[in-house]
C-alpha cells in the first residue's frame, strides 16, 4: 500500500496474570486498506483489536495513530476512541434505544452534535447498512444480521478514520452472515480503513489488501490473501488454513 | 361524629402519604448514588458501600429511626419529627433501594458499557445515558416490593410523635372504645395505598418495557 500508516502497532505485549496474550506484535495499517487477522481461537487476536483502540490497556509497546502516541500517558482515552469505531461478535446495541437513537447517541452526547443534525447523518448510516426503513425498531425487533448493521452504522457514524470489526459474524446464524459481510465489503471498496477479525474466509480472500495470521500470541505471517492462500510460508498457515477450508467445506455439503 | 372521624382519618392518611413520598426519593437518591459507588466505584470505595449497606440492613429500621431522629433533631440540626423520620426512614430504605439497584446495574451487563466506551463515551456518560436507564427499567419490579414497604414502615413514625394514620387510629381506639373500627380502617387504608402503588408501578413497568421480536 502507498497510503499513509494511520494506525501502527509497535512491539505490543498483553499479559493477564501468568498467561501471556500476545507478544511483541507489530502492526502498520495503511489508509484505506483492510487486513484481516486469522488464527485459531485463543490467539489474542480479540485482545489485540480491544487494545487498538484502548479498551484494554497493554503491557508494553506503543499505539499510533495517525503518527500520534495514543499509548502515551495523559491521553484523553475517549477522545481516541471517537476516532475509531468498533464493532462486537455479539453487536452489543443500546437496548433500550431504536435503531436511530443508537446511531444518534454518540453524535449528540459525544460529538455534541445538534438532534435535527445527528438524525439527518444518522438516517444517512442506517440507509448505508440499507436499514433506513427500521429506524424505529429497538434492538429486541431486529434479527441479529440487522442489529450487527445497526451496529456498524452507530460506528461509522462517529466518522472514525479506522474500523475494528471483532468476529462480527460468528454470533449469526448462517443465512445471515452474507448481509453483514456485504455491508463490510461495500466499506472496503469505499476505502474505509478496516482491521478486521474474523474466520469468515471468503471474505478474506475476496475483500482483505492483507492477512495476518495470528497464532499463540504472535503473528506468523502476514501477506496478501493470494500469497497466504496459495504459498503459504509457515506450515502452521497452511495446516490451519487447510483444516478451517475443510470446515467450512462441509458445512456447505450438509 | 362520624365526619370528623372522617376527616381525622383522612388527615392522618396524608401525613403517610407524605413521609413516604419523602422517604422513599430520598431513599432513591441516596441508593443509588451507593450503588453507583459500589459497581462503579474503586476497590476500597466499594467496600465502604457495601459496609454500609450491611449496617442499614442489619439494625431493625425502629433502632435506626430513633438513632437518626435524635441526630436530626439534636443540637446541631433540628428538623422537625416529620422530616427528621421522614428523612431516617429514607436512609433505612436506601440501603435496600442500593441492593436493589445494585442488581439491577449488574445485571445490564459490561458489555453496554463497552460498547458505550468504544463510541467515545466516558465513563459518567456510559452510566448516565446507557446503564442507568436501562438498570431502571429492570428495577421497577423489585422497587414497587420496597415501595410498599416503605409505605407500611411510614408507621414507624408513629413512634416520634409524628401523627400519621396508625397514630390516629390508635386515638381513635381510646376514645372510642371502638379498636376494631379504628384499626380495621387504618389496615384497610394502607392496604388501599399499596394496591396503588403496586399498579401504578406495575403499569410503568409495562408502559416503559422494551419491544421485542415476539411483542
Amino acid at each position: 500500500m502507498d497510503t499513509p500508516i494511520i494506525l501502527q502497532a509497535k512491539n505490543l505485549t498483553k499479559i493477564y496474570g501468568a498467561n501471556t496474550i500476545f507478544k511483541d506484535i507489530t502492526l502498520d495499517v495503511h489508509q484505506g486498506e483492510t487486513i484481516v487477522i486469522i488464527g485459531p481461537s485463543g490467539t489474542g487476536k480479540s485482545t489485540l483489536l480491544r487494545c487498538m483502540n484502548l479498551l484494554t490497556k497493554v503491557d508494553s509497546g506503543q499505539i499510533f495513530l495517525e503518527g500520534k502516541e495514543i499509548t502515551a500517558p495523559n491521553m484523553d482515552e475517549d477522545e481516541v476512541r471517537q476516532q475509531m469505531g468498533m464493532v462486537f461478535q455479539n453487536f452489543l446495541l443500546f437496548n433500550h434505544l431504536t435503531a436511530l437513537d443508537n446511531v444518534t447517541i454518540g453524535l449528540t452526547k459525544v460529538k455534541k452534535m445538534s438532534k435535527s443534525q445527528a438524525h439527518e447523518k444518522a438516517m444517512e448510516e442506517l440507509n448505508r447498512v440499507g436499514l433506513a426503513d427500521r429506524a424505529d425498531h429497538y434492538p429486541g425487533q431486529l434479527s441479529g444480521g440487522q442489529q450487527q448493521r445497526v451496529a456498524i452504522a452507530r460506528a461509522l457514524a462517529m466518522d472514525p478514520k479506522v474500523m475494528l470489526f471483532d468476529e462480527p459474524t460468528s454470533a449469526l446464524d448462517p443465512e445471515l452472515i452474507g448481509e453483514v459481510l456485504g455491508v463490510m465489503s461495500k466499506l472496503a471498496r469505499d476505502r474505509m480503513t478496516m482491521l478486521v477479525v474474523t474466520h469468515e474466509m471468503g471474505f478474506a480472500r475476496e475483500v482483505a489488501d492483507q492477512i495476518v495470521f495470528m497464532e499463540k500470541g504472535s503473528i506468523v505471517e502476514q501477506g496478501s490473501p493470494d500469497a497466504l492462500f496459495e504459498h503459504p510460508e509457515h506450515a502452521r498457515t497452511r495446516e490451519f488454513l487447510w483444516k478451517i477450508t475443510e470446515l467450512y467445506g462441509k458445512k456447505e455439503k450438509k | 361524629m362520624f365526619s370528623d372521624f372522617v376527616k381525622y382519618i383522612a388527615e392522618g392518611t396524608a401525613i403517610t402519604v407524605a413521609v413516604t413520598l419523602v422517604a422513599l426519593p430520598f431513599g432513591l437518591v441516596i441508593g443509588l448514588g451507593v450503588a453507583l459507588v459500589y459497581n462503579y466505584g474503586g476497590r476500597i470505595a466499594s467496600r465502604l458501600a457495601a459496609i454500609y449497606s450491611l449496617l442499614m440492613r442489619g439494625v431493625p429500621p425502629v433502632a435506626l429511626l430513633f438513632t437518626l431522629y435524635f441526630i436530626l433533631s439534636g443540637r446541631y440540626v433540628n428538623l422537625s419529627p416529620f422530616w427528621a423520620g421522614s428523612l431516617s426512614l429514607g436512609v433505612v430504605s436506601s440501603a435496600y433501594q442500593m441492593e436493589i439497584l445494585r442488581g439491577a446495574l449488574q445485571a445490564v451487563g459490561g458489555g453496554q458499557m463497552t460498547a458505550a466506551r468504544a463510541v467515545g463515551m466516558s465513563r459518567w456518560q456510559a452510566i448516565r445515558f446507557i446503564i442507568i436507564p436501562q438498570a431502571f427499567r429492570l428495577a421497577i419490579p423489585p422497587w414497587s416490593n420496597e415501595a410498599s414497604i416503605v409505605l407500611k414502615d411510614s408507621s414507624l413514625v408513629y413512634a416520634l410523635g409524628v401523627p400519621e394514620i396508625l397514630r390516629r387510629a390508635q386515638q381513635l381506639s381510646a376514645t372510642t372504645q371502638q379498636p376494631f373500627l379504628a384499626f380495621g380502617t387504618a389496615a384497610l387504608i394502607y392496604f388501599v395505598l399499596v394496591f396503588l402503588t403496586n399498579r401504578g408501578l406495575d403499569w410503568l413497568s409495562e408502559k416503559t418495557k422494551l419491544p421485542t421480536q415476539h411483542a
